[in-house]
């Protein structure tokens, strides 16, 4: 939190005291922000959360380590995967169960696939968010498709609870995979088609250029990862550094900028997206058609994971995201944490960045930000 | 600022003209995808009702209810789950437990009901649209929560096993059985099976805890033979384990040896704590076997004096005399009895009722009389010439074994019967050297005798005819022999849907084969002449055998009976239960609780 700023008198009818959300469409999510605005300007924010906890972690220690993948999904909502994939991981880590290739490959496939969906909603939401509101509705029209493939493969279209300890719940249907390709494809084209009507555009240049830039000492100050750092040009990819599943595997680039401003950042979005497609396509190519894709497991109904502390993080699409666990040998886990990216950036940058700017361009830093108030809250 | 940047915008017009992706409900319908997680459903004849889905259910959004009309066959609790769609999150986790994998989902996901209770519904049961739709969520094949695959047990190999009459079966390890007793789902289904009701899921629970004492705790309050039922128990439990229906059932039997065998008779007392208090009242019991002590261990505990009549000069009736060593070695027997015995049971060995005490006497004499004396008299084959001196009776053989005497059986021998008398005379006869054939009217599925047992006894070189109905018993050339004649049947399926039934038709093929012996083992039948007319007149009988009523009292107020004699299901565990309930029987006409 930014500290009070004493010079500001309400009284002296110079500011003026306005609140943006919780049901504000330019906020990603529920929370909210406290602005004062001084003219057009914004001279004060404060971020306020709390219409989304869920007591996520709480309920995760009453429920059988089994149990709990099907609630870990809801914690962000645009991005259940990541949840499923690194509680099983966590899971896993501790309990020595070892997923086998096929699955690990299913779950990278997975992994991007939702890195697309998400990505497609945030680019059509910072469009919107600068009254681009066509490449909104291609954007989502096509992770529609996304979805569609998500609930061919997986039996849902959001809460999907395919990744699981042990493994992944299903093998690829038939003909996925040619469907899986062309999906693909489309998106591929309607990312060269957001380039030209969005990269391009003057109104949306001319109000992201120079906006909400993070400066490269506040990236290691303010612990700023994911897109938003590597906007700053700081080469920092999970997937590069500490490689998991088979990410050391596949071939693709960590995407840099340097402006660090909010058209940075949708630029690294956009071109990550061509990356994810790539990792997708080589995971389609490469991954076994047979063999196992679940561990030998114990009897779920009374699995007890042995005592320990881990902590497991993967590259979401807004950076580090990660599962502290700690387990205390019974049929129930003693403590979990769930850190998400979310946190820093949607209060500690958020309030920082919005004072200087202006009231307009409040839901477009917002959204440029990448952030998702379930995951800050859980 | 540039031109182009001016004009890039005006791309998005090339779109105006294209079809629109928008599907228009209602006019069109989108069904969910093939594996879609929509709303339940469940074939009710599959499921079983083991509530393993209500188990898993991270929500409580499932209860198992009674359904109207729905008549449970044995192994199925009648109860079917129901589904609240109020707490649901449809994550399958119950499909993907699912003992029979009749629990689906299908892929319907719209439902506008003006009632708010309608969704509360029993899936198969509640008349849904969505019922028998084949597209939905399956758990994929190759995906399990359940663990599927019993630990093997170690055992002698059957080369050795021939060798002598040691223990076949040597038992699980202490980490053998943690692993098998992990693979419980705690349904309870076979607790309602067993005839004892032993609390089968409590004492697996303690193997896997680690804590045999405890289970030795739970075993003795249902069966103090568990030594003895660890090793050769029917196991009607495993049967309709819900595990099975997709793998192995769980070895409920050999965990329950698995406890016994890890705690010394020495150790009994102090575990089970069992300080008697006398009340001076007395019980007799005729019949030293498993129905007789068992009545006579919980009466004793209630503080009864308990006297046992046994004919034989050691305890344990069939279980002594019928079954053979390498199944239920003697110690393991004796374990059971001798801490029966040790508790103040009073068992009087060679005391024939009928001959060296009266059973008017007993009656006279004793506070309540329980009768148990098993069945001991050999079924006749009823064909010609069956009388010969080389025609043996399965029983007679065992009990020959099993008292030292070697029956005779020769090098050459034919077993009639597909009990399990009849393959333990067989493997009996195995290891007193000699070639053996099974002969069976019907087919090896429809044999009584348990699965392993007729595996092992294949395993151990019986050969098994099947269908083969003897026909007449013949001198044979050397005198020292007997020859067999049968003829293949025919399988006729029965009219009123019952198994199908061996008939020898006109033409079939005949066979005549010569042994040095032939083994009868087609069941026996009970011996009840100890009971004097004057007692008989008053006791309902059929077929030769007693009928209780309940706590297996007869319908003279002191006499309760149990075992093979009073049961169809002839089993040790039956007996142990019969005696169990006479017990409770006694217990209460003696405190005055039952009408005299």
């Amino acid at each position: 939190m930014q500290e009070q700023n004493t010079s500001i008198d309400l009284s002296s009818g110079k500011y003026v005291k306005v609140w943006q959300g919780p049901q504000h469409p330019g906020i990603t999510g529920n929370m909210s922000l406290e602005l004062v605005l001084c003219g057009d300007e914004v001279v004060e924010c404060k971020t306020h959360v709390g219409y989304l906890h869920r007591g996520f972690e709480k309920l995760m220690e009453r429920r059988t380590f089994i149990q709990n993948f099907p609630i870990v999904c809801r914690i962000a909502v645009p991005e259940p995967t990541f949840n499923e994939y690194l509680y099983a991981a966590v899971v896993e880590e501790l309990s020595g169960l070892k997923s086998p290739e096929r699955a690990e490959w299913l779950r990278t496939f997975n992994l991007e696939l939702m890195r697309l969906a998400s990505y497609l909603m945030w680019l059509g939401g910072v469009g919107a968010a600068f009254g681009q509101g066509t490449v909104y509705q291609w954007t989502v029209t096509h992770r529609d498709f996304v979805l569609d493939l998500f609930e061919e493969m997986t039996g849902a279209r959001i809460y999907h609870m395919y990744i699981v300890p042990g493994g992944v719940r299903a093998k690829m249907p038939d003909g996925f995979e040619d469907r899986a390709r062309k999906v693909l494809d489309g998106v591929e084209r309607l990312l060269d088609e957001v380039e030209k009507v969005l990269f391009k555009n003057t109104v949306f240049k001319t109000r992201t250029k120079g906006l909400g830039i993070i400066s490269k000492d506040m990236v290691d100050h303010y612990g700023i990862v994911g897109p938003n750092a590597r906007a700053a040009g700081f080469a920092r990819d999970i997937r590069k550094d500490e490689p998991y599943l088979m990410y050391d595997q596949v071939e693709f680039d960590v995407v840099t900028g340097s402006a660090s401003d909010a058209y940075e950042r949708a630029v690294v979005r956009h071109q990550e997206m061509y990356q994810g497609i790539r990792i997708m396509r080589q995971a389609l190519d490469r991954m076994p058609k047979d063999g196992p894709f679940q561990a030998k497991m114990p009897n779920v109904l009374h699995w007890e994971v042995p005592a320990g502390e881990t902590y497991v993080k993967a590259e979401c699409t807004r950076g580090e995201y990660g599962y502290y666990l700690v387990t205390d040998g019974s049929q129930f886990l003693r403590r979990v944490h769930v850190r998400g990216p979310s946190y820093t950036h949607a209060i500690a940058v958020m309030e920082k960045l919005a004072v200087g700017t202006n009231i307009a361009d409040i839901a477009g830093l917002m959204v440029s930000l990448h952030t998702y108030p379930p995951e800050i809250e859980r | 600022m540039s031109l182009k940047d001016l004009i890039s915008p005006f791309y998005v017009w090339q779109r105006a003209f294209e079809k629109p992706y928008t599907q228009r409900r209602p006019l069109e319908e989108r069904p969910g995808a093939d594996r879609y997680r929509g709303f339940h459903m469940n074939v009710l004849e599959e499921c079983v009702g083991c509530g393993t889905c209500e188990t898993i259910c991270q929500n409580h959004a499932i209860d198992m209810v009674k359904v109207e009309g729905l008549e449970p066959k044995p192994g199925d609790s009648g109860l079917r789950p129901k589904f609240d769609y109020g707490r649901c999150c449809w994550c399958a986790l119950c499909v993907d437990i699912c003992t029979t994998r009749s629990l689906r989902l299908t892929n319907h996901y719209a439902w506008i009901t003006e009632d708010p209770t309608d969704f509360n519904f029993v899936a198969g049961a509640d008349n849904m649209s969505w019922n028998g739709h084949e597209k939905g969520y399956r758990r994929d094949d190759e995906y399990n929560l359940l663990c599927l695959d019993r630990v093997e047990m170690d055992m002698l190999a059957p080369e050795e096993g021939l060798k002598s009459f040691d223990e076949v079966m040597k038992g699980y390890t202490e980490e053998q059985a943690k692993i098998e007793a992990d693979r419980c789902v705690e349904c309870g289904i076979c607790v309602a099976t067993c005839p004892a009701h032993m609390s089968v899921p409590d004492y697996i629970k303690s193997i896997r805890e680690g804590d045999y004492e405890k289970g030795l705790r739970i075993l003795y309050e249902t069966n103090p033979f568990s030594a003895t039922c660890g090793r050769i128990c029917t196991h009607r439990c495993e049967e309709v384990c819900p595990v099975g229906v997709q793998g192995d059932p769980l070895a409920i039997r050999w965990l329950k040896r698995a406890i016994v065998d890890r705690i010394p008779l020495e150790r009994y007392r102090e575990i089970l704590g069992d300080e008697v208090v006398e009340n001076s009242k007395t019980v007799a019991i005729v019949g030293a076997g498993p129905g007789g002590m068992s009545a006579a261990y919980y009466l004793r505990r209630q503080g009864y004096a308990v006297t046992v009549f046994e004919a034989q000069e050691r305890a344990g009736g069939m279980l002594r005399y019928g079954v053979p060593s390498y199944r239920l070695p003697d110690d393991q027997l004796d374990k059971d009895i001798e801490y029966i015995r040790s508790l103040g049971v009073e068992v009087r060995f060679k005391t024939r009722i009928g001959k060296d005490v009266q059973f008017s006497e007993l009656m006279d004499q004793y506070d309540a009389v329980f009768v148990s004396v098993g069945l001991n008299v050999p079924s006749k084959l009823r064909v010609k010439g069956e009388e010969h001196p080389r025609v043996l009776s399965g029983l007679q053989v065992l009990d020959d074994v099993a008292s030292g005497k070697d029956p005779g059986v020769g090098k050459r021998v034919a077993v009639i019967g597909g009990g399990n008398v009849a393959m333990d005379a067989a493997r009996v006869s195995r290891r007193m050297g000699a070639e053996v054939t099974i002969l069976y009217r019907r087919r090896i599925e429809d044999m009584p005798a348990d699965p392993e047992e007729i595996h092992e006894s294949q395993a151990e070189g019986c050969k098994i005819v099947i269908q083969a109905i003897p026909v007449e018993v013949k001198d044979a050339a050397d005198a020292n022999q007997v020859s067999i004649v049968w003829g293949e049947a025919t399988m006729v399926a029965d009219d009123k849907g019952g198994r199908p039934r061996p008939v020898l038709q006109d033409g079939a093929v005949m066979h005549e084969e010569t042994y040095d012996s032939i083994i009868s083992a087609i069941g026996q039948g009970g011996d009840l002449d100890f009971i004097p007319g004057e007692y008989r007149d008053q006791i309902e009988f059929k077929w030769g055998k007693f009928v209780p009523s309940e706590y297996q009292r007869t319908t003279l107020k002191k006499l309760f009976v149990g075992g093979d004699i009073a049961n169809n299901t002839a089993d040790a565990i039956s007996a142990i239960e019969d005696g169990h309930h006479a017990a409770r029987g006694i217990h209460k006409l003696l405190s005055g609780e039952l009408v005299a």
